[in-house]
């Protein structure tokens, strides 16, 4: 990876306190795991920010390899990755999820 | 891919794993999985998730990866007992 894109993704990352990087956006998903992670997010009623990975494919594979993680949607909270959907579900149906989002670090 | 291909994988990075993996769709591309290992003992989810990911390797990253969609659930054994 080239240093201008890992400074790219880094700065994505840090674009939102609570940044979801997923196939389409919040009104449109592309992917039945990017919206059941939107769902969620809408249910806390935590404002979050989203990435539409589908039209950035430099982004797209790199994010996988900054973040050694292979899938979309990935979820980071103050720069950090908080999961995929099976975390992110995990997380709510345990009811962590709400204090994840809205913690101070 | 198969079922046995990616217990088999994830069999060999954590060999004490007990690894159940259902083809979703039947297409062999979306799987789920779920892994009980004491390799999970005093990690977070996403390093869980890391070690079952870096097992699979090349079948689920980059353009061309087999593995589409693997949803998937982590337990020590310990946890495991006590669902």
């Amino acid at each position: 990876m080239t240093d201008e894109l890992r400074k790219r993704i880094g700065d994505t990352i840090a674009r939102g306190r609570v940044m979801l990087f997923m196939k389409g956006n919040p009104a449109m998903p592309q992917c039945g795991f990017s919206a059941a992670v939107v769902g969620i997010l809408k249910q806390t009623g935590v404002p979050f920010d989203s990435y539409n990975i589908l039209a950035d494919p430099d982004l797209r594979e790199g994010l996988k390899e900054y973040s050694s993680w292979p899938t979309y949607p990935q979820l980071y909270v103050d720069g950090k990755l908080i999961g995929g959907a099976d975390i992110v579900r995990d997380l709510h149906a345990k009811g962590e999820l709400q204090q994840i989002l809205t913690s101070q670090s | 891919m198969t079922p046995d291909d990616i217990r088999t994988r994830i069999r060999a990075a954590l060999p004490d794993a007990d690894v159940s993996v259902r083809d979703t769709t039947g297409g062999g591309d979306h799987f789920d999985a779920t892994v009980v290992s004491a390799a999970f003992v005093g990690k977070g989810p996403v390093e869980r998730h890391r070690l079952v990911y870096a097992a699979l390797g090349a079948a689920m990253s980059g353009p061309a990866a087999p593995i589409h969609a693997l949803a998937l659930t982590t337990a020590t054994p310990e946890e495991y007992q006590r669902k």
